[in-house]
Formats: C-alpha cells, structure tokens, sequence
C-alpha cells in the first residue's frame, strides 16, 4: 500500500473505541481525544501502531477511549512506559498522556529526564491546574492564591511553568494548544508525532467542575504571533515572557532522538559465557 | 604433614591496599592449577579508606558456603580491621602473618591464640621499584599453599597488560619476594593436589555474572538499570551483552522509571528485566502490582544486603523476604524465586525468565550480597532448555479478550502491531476485554485467574531442593543453603542422617509437595539469615511443620557458618 493509499484509508472515527469516557460534561479533554484522533487520521497511521500511554488521572482515562493499544498505569510513571517500549519498538508510534499533576507533581523527576533522552515520542500534558478525579486539590500549576479544602487560602507557592523546564531539560519540540481549539490541536500533534526526538505539546484543557472560571480561557488564548524558532535562547525568552496563554508550536530543536540499535545479535550465545572459562 | 583438603585464606588491608586484588589472583590462579573455591569479599561502602578483606576457601569439592575459621590470614595492615574483626574468624589453628609496622592486631585476633609471625611487607616492597606489599602477601600464600609461582605470572600478565611492562615486571618482583621469604618454610598449609582426571570445564564467575548469563539464555533482551549495592554488576554485564545479542540496556533516573520501562518494553514483545536491592525494590513495589494486574511478564532480580533502610549496603541479609512475597497491596500473586549458590544464580534467574513469559507475571529473583558478589571457581552449570516463550494472540478473527479466561488462567497476549487485538493494559481492575469496571463478579473472576494461572502451573522438581534421609530436617533457602548442605555432610560423619528441604521457588507455595518432603519428619530445624526469622513465620503461615520445631536466625553482616549449624544438629537430642 502506498503512503497516500494509507492516509485516505482512515477517518478520526476508526481510532474512537466504544468505550464512553467518564468525563464529566463539559471537560476539555473530549476535546482533547478529539484531536488526538483526527491527529491520527491525518498522519494515516494504522490503529495497532499506535500506543497510548498514560499515568492517573481524567486525563490519563484517554488510552481506552481510542482504538489504539493502550496502557493504563500507575501514577506518575507513563513515561518510562513510553521509553522502554519505543527504545525496543521503534517501529511503533507512541504518544504518552499526563496530567498536570501526573505529569508536573508525581511525575516530574521523570518529566526532567525523559527531555533528556529525547526517546521520539510524543508527551502530551491535558493541564488544567488542578486535581479533578479527586475532586478539586491544588496541583503544580495552580495559581497560589486559589483556595481548595486542602490548601485553605491559596497554597501561596509559585506555580510550576513547564514548558521552560521542557526546555532547559532538553526537549525536542515545544507547543502550548488549547483544547477547545481541537483543529489547531491536531495540527500541532500532527507536527509534534513528526517531529523526531521527544515532544512536549501542553494542551490548557479547561476542568469546568473544580475549575469553573476556566470556562474562560477560551477568551484569553491567542496564536503566537511568530514562527517557531530553533534557538534555545530565543524560545527561553518567549516562554518565560509570554502570559500563558500564548499558543503554538514555540521550539523546534534539531537534536538527534536517542535511538539505539537493537534487534541484531553479532555473537552467538554460547559466545556469552567464554569469559568465565578458565 | 599430610596435604589438607580444604584451606582458607584471608587477606586483609584498608581499602585500596589491594587485599581483595590478591585474593581474586590466588583463587583464579588456585583454579587454573584445578582447585574449586570460593572468594568471599568483604568490604565498607566506601571505594577506599574503608576496609576491605578477602577471603579464599580452596578444595577439592565444590564450595559454597564460607569456612568455620581461617588457616592463614595475612594483613597487609590493621588499619580498618576492628570494622569487621567478628567476620574473620580466627582460632587456635589459625597462622597469622602481619608487617610489624602495620599497627596493632585488633584485640579479638592477638587473643585468639593464633601462630604469629612477622614478616616486613611493607619494608620489602620499599626494596622494589614499585613494590606491592599486596603482591609479597600473594606470594607468601601460594608459596605455603603449594602453588608454582608460574601459576601467577601469567595472570599477572593479563590482568596488568594494559598498565605497561614495568607494572608487570613490578608484581613479578614482589611476588618472587613473597615466595623467597618463605622458601624453607613449611607451616603444613600445602593444599592437596587436584583430583586427577578432571576433566569438566570450570568456571570463575560471581552469583552476580551468572544471572546476568542466565536472564540472557531464558530470552531477557531489554533491561532498565538504576544502580545500587550489590546488584550493580549484573547491570554492568548485561549493558554490554545484552548488545551482542541484538538488546539493550537503558539507564533510569530512578527505581521507578526502571521498572515501568521494563514494563513497557514487555507489553511491546521484548522480555525484560531490572535489578536492584532492598530500597530500590521497595520503589518498585507499586509497579509490580501494576504488572501483577495487568499481567505483564517482567523479571526482578533483587540481592539483598543488610536493612531496614539503607542498611548495611555492602554485606549480607536474608530479610526481604516478606516484601518480596507480601509487598505488593491488594491481592497480588506473582513469582518469587531464590538461588541457592553462585552457580544455581544463573539456573534460577533463567528460570525466572522463562516462568514470567509462559505465566504472563512479574517474577523477582532474590538473590543476595554473599552469592551475588562472591567470586567462586565452579563446575560449568548443566544447559537448561528454560527459554521464555509466552503465548501471543496472532490471526484475530472477531473481537479480542485480553484476559480471557482459559483452562490454564493463560490468555494470549497480542503485542502492538497486531490488527485487530488493540487492548489497553491497565492497572483497574478489568473485564476479560480489559475494559475497567468495579463490579465484584468481573474482580472475583481475574483475581482467580490470575492466582489459578500460578498455582495450577507444574514448577516439576526445581520447585525445591530435598535432599537427603533422617527424620530430622533443616528447612533453609537461599544462600544460607550451601552452609546447611555442608553441616549436613558433617552430620553424616557423626553417623547422623539429617534431610534437606531447600525452597528455590517461595511464591506460589507448593503445600502438597512440601507435605510430601516432610513426611516421615519430626523434627525441623529451619536456618535463615533474618533477625525477624521471616523464613519460618512463612513456613508457619503456608505449611504445617511438625511439633518439634526449632530455628536457628541471625541477622547479618555476620554469615551462618557450617560449624554452627552442624553444633545445633548434633545438641539436639531427639
């Protein structure tokens, strides 16, 4: 079959499982899985190629709504999941999904690390600055003087600013999208699979239970008025100076993915054990 | 004098005084010349300024458990040796050399009774260029041990080849100096020739090394590494070869990412594994539920080492064992598996591998500091045809269950790439789809089947090792197995038939096997190497022992030696 064969044989639709989503109406990450299929669709890559890998979380419930592999696990840790898998499969497509608080919090170490490596793959973090499966906790990046049971008066910390720390960690390609912006953000996924090396697409993605005034962010975001640039230095400015809502892709890096050559065996096994022979 | 069949020898010194270099060439040089033994290192966390000793047991037979006490021990100096005096075993029979500049003989030694003698070391390598005092004390070994001093000089060849001729030529001089020193003197130390005819091939290799080799043959080719004391060096062997045969090894941040990579590369196909010791496994308990659940085969080769906590990182414990078989929350059976010498490392981590794939499971070896670390000269361990193969769902026709149920609890496995079989794993309890749900009737039914797929498996005879007669029995497992073995031979000189029943595989428990070993037994005598005496509260939790019933624990660093239990055997009366 030839590459253009392939693409008109998918529709977003042959990537939807039958699973209905437990989110609650309204949430920005039906959005989201909309996107991801139609991302999907457009690169024409075979279902059972694509792997979605997820932590805990709404956001990380997404790997079963499409009809894609998936894998569900534990908090925090999709993406060594997603590591040891395409390291040993770089045939497959792998897109890895997180949380603000998956993803930033209990996951951050492996956030750190995992630009670093710079395995190609794709990591995309539904940030809605808040806890929501358990019901309304302050995460990462929520603002420090929003008041929630558990941080009574605001948690008067810094919100965490992850695209920066993308950045200076090393990743490949950098993107904030907006979720009620599902066309735009499938573009940019469909630029962020491509891109080779790990990528990092934010997608503000609105919590309208525990986060009503979220419902107006589709207000304050506004395309990048510029280009992607491939210069660290620029990028760290942008980043750091833009107010949040900037959207797009904002870095494409030219680093080499970390790739090593696996599946050829050059000695025989019984070759193994030689060095402890006397 | 006759020539003796068994010896042991200690070398002793700070850290980088270079003890443990010459007990590795006395062993390697001993099993050149057709000699079994054992090299059991002792050292402080620290590379140098810590303390460090070696320690050679030389024979005839195979050997795997440490000596009752020393023939000869050779300090290079004392400087440390306080640290770990109530390791080194010193007695009566003991002949002790040491330079009389090197300080003071730590109390617990100058009391022993032992046969001093002073020999300058440090004064006669001041007379070589470069002189190693390491190197006199290895001369002075292999000079009372019967061993040529041709037998080293090609050693030392290769081990120093890449240092240049003068280093070569320098050990050469010291050895020769070590050998002259002693030249007329015989302290009837000399080892007995090796048995004529031997023919096997042998081997010199670490527990460690050998289950590095045996997760390569049961078909490991991906492991994610973070390191840790004392399982560092089966990462260090497998990052090399596991290129050599086409896998790879990545390096983790941390415990956690290690496992959830080895998971992942599993779901992809590739069997996997990770090593660690007890903080990094207590990491991974929360993603060993995870591939428990979602039925990821995966191995953990845990060697353990002194805790709770950090512990003592460099010595060894027998004390995980109750995380290793009750960590994980939740009910949540999966494989545990103990080697029970250097050698059975590499049988019982292939074995490892090839239960994991088949049984679709997380599988943890533990292993420990004494059998990872110790360097032994073994019989090459017999070929096994233990290579995993898990069932894969293949040609789908109609919908896909992941975790349908089968006759064994065994459901095909499809790995991504395969049309039609699109699943995802996940840690929610899950329909046979793998669809998450809360009903009890869909948990009920995959926790059954996830505990029948274990239990109902044929494990066949390497479940145990049982060996022996006599109504008593000593119930052990693991590395403390090679010192009961050797006390129960000793028994048999005394005229008493004392059994054997060594447990390789601890989980699933095998109830109607261990009913059958201990038949016919009224007395148990369970040996472990745990101050909590772990060992037989599991005995007591899973199997019902007979009424006399006695346990002989400690905690590390301090080993259970053959003498000991063998002392325990012979006091107890029926």
């Amino acid at each position: 079959m030839s590459t253009i064969e392939m693409r008109l044989a998918y529709k977003p639709a042959d990537y939807k499982s039958d699973i209905k989503p437990i989110w609650c109406p309204g949430c920005g990450d039906y959005h989201v899985l909309m996107s991801f299929t139609r991302a999907f669709a457009e690169l024409g890559l075979p279902p059972e190629q694509i792997v979605v890998v997820s932590g805990i979380g709404c956001s990380s419930r997404i790997p079963a709504y499409t009809n894609c592999y998936g894998f569900h696990g534990v908090h925090g840790r999709s993406l060594g999941i997603g590591a040891g898998l395409k390291v040993t499969r770089p045939d497959l497509t792998v897109v890895v999904a997180s949380g603000d608080g998956d993803g930033y919090s209990i996951g951050g170490n492996h956030f750190l690390h995992a630009c670093r490596r710079n395995v190609d793959m794709t990591y995309v973090v539904m940030d809605n600055h808040i806890y929501g499966m358990t019901k309304g906790q302050p995460s990462p990046t929520t603002e420090p003087e929003f008041d929630t049971a558990l941080s009574p008066g605001g948690t008067g910390l810094r919100p965490f600013h992850p695209l920066v720390i993308a950045l200076a960690s090393g990743a490949n390609f950098i993107a904030r999208c907006f979720s009620g912006e599902p066309n735009e953000t499938a573009s940019v996924l469909v630029e962020a699979i491509r891109h080779p090396g790990f990528s990092f697409v934010e997608i503000l993605s609105p919590c309208v239970t525990f986060r009503p005034d979220e419902k107006d962010w589709k207000n304050l975001v506004h395309q990048a008025p510029v280009v992607a640039t491939n210069d660290p230095a620029k990028a760290a400015r942008r980043i750091m100076t833009d107010d949040g809502f900037n959207l797009g892709i904002l870095y494409r890096g030219n680093r080499k993915p970390y790739q090593p050559e696996t599946g050829q065996a050059i000695v025989d096994l019984s070759e193994l054990e030689k060095e402890f022979e006397l | 004098m006759s020539d003796t069949q068994d010896l042991s020898i200690a070398f002793v010194g700070s850290g980088g005084a270079g003890a443990l270099t010459a007990g590795s060439l006395l062993l390697e040089a001993a099993g050149a010349a057709g000699w079994q033994g054992l090299l059991i290192r002792t050292v402080g966390p620290q590379i140098r300024g810590g303390e460090a000793a070696a320690v050679v047991r030389l024979a005839n037979r195979s050997i795997e458990s440490l000596p009752d006490h020393l023939d000869l021990l050779i300090a290079i100096d004392w400087l440390n040796v306080q640290r770990f005096g109530a390791e080194i075993e010193v007695g009566p029979q003991s002949l002790v050399i040491s330079d009389p500049r090197g300080g003071e003989p730590p109390k617990g030694i100058a009391s022993a009774g032992a046969h001093v003698i002073a020999i300058p070391l440090k004064e006669m390598a001041k007379a070589i260029p470069d002189g190693r005092p390491n190197m006199i004390a290895l001369g002075i070994a292999g000079k009372l041990l019967g061993l040529g001093e041709h037998e080293f000089s090609a050693l030392l060849e290769k081990r120093l080849i890449e240092k240049g001729q003068a280093a070569i030529d320098a050990s050469r001089s010291s050895l020769k100096a070590g050998y002259d020193a002693v030249r007329d003197v015989d302290l009837g130390l000399r080892l007995a020739p090796p048995k004529s005819g031997f023919t096997k091939k042998k081997w010199l290799v670490s527990g460690n090394e050998a289950a590095a080799l045996g997760a390569i043959r049961g078909g490991i080719r991906f492991a994610a590494a973070y390191p840790i004391t004392p399982a560092t060096e089966i990462l260090e062997w497998l990052a090399p070869n596991l290129v050599k045969v086409g896998g790879v090894l990545l390096q983790a941040e941390d415990e956690l990412a290690a496992i959830n990579m080895i998971i992942g590369a599993s779901y992809g196909g590739t069997p996997a594994l990770t090593a660690t010791s007890g903080p990094g496994l207590s990491l991974m308990i929360e993603a060993l539920g995870l591939a428990t659940a979602a039925e990821i085969p995966i191995v953990v080769i845990n060697v353990m080492r002194g805790g709770p906590s950090t512990g003592i990182p460099t010595k060894s414990e027998q004390a995980d064992l109750n995380i290793a078989v009750y960590g994980c929350h939740g009910d949540a059976p999966h494989l545990v598996l103990a080697p029970q010498s250097v050698g059975d490392c590499l049988f019982t981590t292939q074995w490892a591998a090839y239960l994991a794939e088949t049984l679709q499971t997380p599988a943890i070896v533990l292993s420990d500091q004494f059998i990872g670390q110790n360097r032994a000269i073994i019989e090459r361990p017999a070929d096994v045809a233990f290579i995993g193969q898990r069932i894969r769902a293949t040609n789908i026709t109609g919908e896909y269950k992941r975790y349908a149920l089968a006759a064994n609890g065994v459901s095909p496995m499809a790995i991504p790439g395969t049309r039609g079989a699109q699943y995802t794993a996940d840690g929610l309890t899950h329909t046979e789809r793998g669809i998450p749900t809360s009903s009890a009737l869909d948990h009920q039914i995959q926790l059954d089947k996830r505990r029948d797929k274990l239990e109902s498996f044929n494990y066949g005879d390497h479940w145990a090792s049982i060996e022996g007669t006599g109504d008593l029995a000593v119930i052990t497992w693991g590395s403390v197995t090679g010192a009961v073995r050797e006390a129960i031979a000793r028994s048999a000189k005394d005229g008493i038939n004392v059994s054997l029943i060594a447990p390789r595989l601890l989980s699933p428990t095998r109830p109607e096997q261990f009913a059958a070993a201990l038949h016919g037994k009224k007395r148990v005598l369970v040996v472990e190497q745990s101050h909590g005496a772990q060992f037989h509260h599991y005995l007591r939790a899973h199997y019902d022992l007979p009424a006399a019933v006695r346990v002989l624990n400690r905690p590390g660093p301090l080993p259970i030696r053959p003498g000991e239990i063998h002392r325990a055997i012979k006091e107890w009366r029926p």
